[in-house]
């Protein structure tokens, strides 16, 4: 079957999807968009999390039938959408070629200096919050959503809003300094 | 496999009718484990996303009608006074990506014995609205489970709603499992005082082949109540009924040994749940009284 939705605030199209296929499936392996990580398959570990309307789901548990004329943002999208946040000024969104070829490298790998970053993933490279780097894509998105619905988060708030993501390398301090540091620094305080 | 877009609940059950086989889904929370793990291979699929009012609730004089589709974090954020078991069992569902997906109709289709919807909605008390194009009947809840993942839906019926009655009294609900987030009970236990009707109701999950009631534990504990004159004096409830009523909620429990526990810590357990819940629910109401009597 075809499939039509929105990806990164670009209308896009999925032909021959099998009924069955998950939406993960979909964004890896027909949009070329491997951000969105595929781990457990059973919505136990987050690390496909994307927002769907603007909601964060398990995208290896939405079908790709289901998302037939919706909005779905996937950590390629994240430094878009988050500039959009901030400016208040509705842009053109992220090309599935732009989208592919981004990389948390610019031209320094170790401060993302001349990439565009969402807030949230400048601040887990500040903070150190990545390891081997598999859960950073969701976590980064369920962190996002979480900070522009509560702007300032208590430590409790930050240990719910990511309980769905796991982390086998970091033991999660790191990760919880990053969205500190993200919320801080939205705040501006620092 | 074919996928069905129904747009409308009406659209929705033509399909049922013409395909019983068909699958529904709605949070896929459940039904995309299945068919990713290659464990299910539903020749249709009926996604019920389109049909908007499963996600919506009312709330009446008596009772609830929450849509079969509200998912979780809905039912957490906005019916924490009418129906605060549900509530409080919404907030142990899995994670917040779950709960954004997830609703009681799926809990209710599935009809797993851990779903932890069911205590809650046990000891509330709930009526299944379900549907077909033969019409609509509602199922009261301790008729609906009736196996191990099996539900009283006919082939061609879908569920639409659950009314649950608005608390009267204090509820808890209490879970266990290895850690807070993204745990499949272990056991769970739900408990609700009804002052109104001089009643207690309970729900035991995962300790059974179906969520149950414990109802010798009721009616232990309710005779007792009346006898002491408790929901009049406020007394706390004496340790050696609370024990009764505890050893008669394990007694109600008929647990597998499975990869989560054993049948013994199940049963444990669940004594265990019984009586803090019943401790926790009764200090509420107690405290209530006071108040009410305080401000008199």
């Amino acid at each position: 079957m075809r499939v039509n939705f929105t990806v990164n605030g670009r209308p896009q199209e999925a032909d021959d999807v099998w009924e069955g296929e998950s939406l993960l499936y979909v964004l890896r392996e027909r949009m070329g968009l491997p951000g969105s990580k595929n781990a457990c398959e059973q919505g136990e570990c987050g690390s496909c999390t994307v927002r769907l309307d603007g909601v964060p789901v398990c995208s290896c548990l939405v079908a790709a039938g289901q998302v037939q004329g919706r909005e779905v943002v996937t950590v390629e999208g994240l430094a878009d959408y988050a500039r959009q946040r901030s400016c208040g000024t509705g842009g053109c969104g992220t090309s599935l070629e732009e989208s592919r070829q981004w990389q948390a490298k610019g031209t320094d790998s170790r401060t993302g200096e001349g990439t565009e970053l969402a807030p949230i993933q400048q601040a887990f490279i500040d903070a150190g919050a990545v390891q081997c780097g598999f859960c950073t894509p969701g976590l980064l998105v369920a962190a996002d959503e979480m900070l522009e619905r509560n702007p300032d988060p208590t430590d409790a708030d930050i240990r719910e809003a990511l309980s769905g993501n796991l982390c086998r390398c970091t033991g999660y301090e790191k990760i919880m300094d990053a969205v500190r540091l993200a919320a801080a620094r939205q705040g501006g305080a620092v | 496999m074919d996928f069905l877009r129904p747009a409308s609940w009406e659209e929705a059950l033509a399909a049922k009718a013409e395909h019983p086989t068909a699958v529904p889904i709605a949070g896929g929370t459940d039904v995309m484990v299945e068919i990713n793990f290659d464990h299910r291979r539903p020749e249709y699929l009926m996604d019920l996303n389109r049909v908007g009012d499963l996600c919506e609730w009312e709330v009446g004089e008596e009772s609830v009608r929450l849509g079969a589709s509200v998912p979780y974090t809905r039912i957490m954020e906005n019916l924490r006074a009418e129906l605060p078991g549900l509530a409080l069992a919404s907030h142990t569902v899995a994670s917040p990506q779950i709960r954004n997906r997830g609703g009681v109709g799926g809990n209710l289709g599935t009809a797993s014995p851990a779903g932890d919807a069911h205590p809650a909605l046990l000891a509330a008390g709930a009526e299944v609205e379900v549907e077909s194009v033969r019409g609509t009947r509602r199922i009261p809840i301790d008729e609906f489970y009736k196996g191990v993942k099996r539900n009283a839906l006919a082939a061609d019926e879908l569920i639409r709603a659950v009314h649950v009655k608005k608390a009267d009294g204090p509820q808890q609900f209490s879970k266990v499992g290895t850690r807070n987030a993204m745990v499949i009970a272990v056991c769970a236990f739900g408990l609700a005082l009804h002052p109104e009707t001089r009643t207690v109701r309970t729900g035991i999950g995962s300790a059974a082949p179906t969520p149950i009631r414990a109802e010798a534990a009721e009616e232990f504990l309710n005779a007792a109540l009346e006898e002491g004159g408790f929901w009049d004096n406020g007394k706390i409830v004496t340790p050696s009924v609370a024990q009764q009523f505890a050893d008669l909620c394990s007694a109600a429990c008929n647990p597998i040994d499975d990869v989560r526990g054993t049948a013994s810590y199940r049963r444990h357990a669940v004594g265990v749940m019984a009586r803090r819940t019943l401790t926790w629910t009764w200090e509420s109401y107690r405290g209530a009284r006071r108040n009410i009597e305080g401000a008199a």
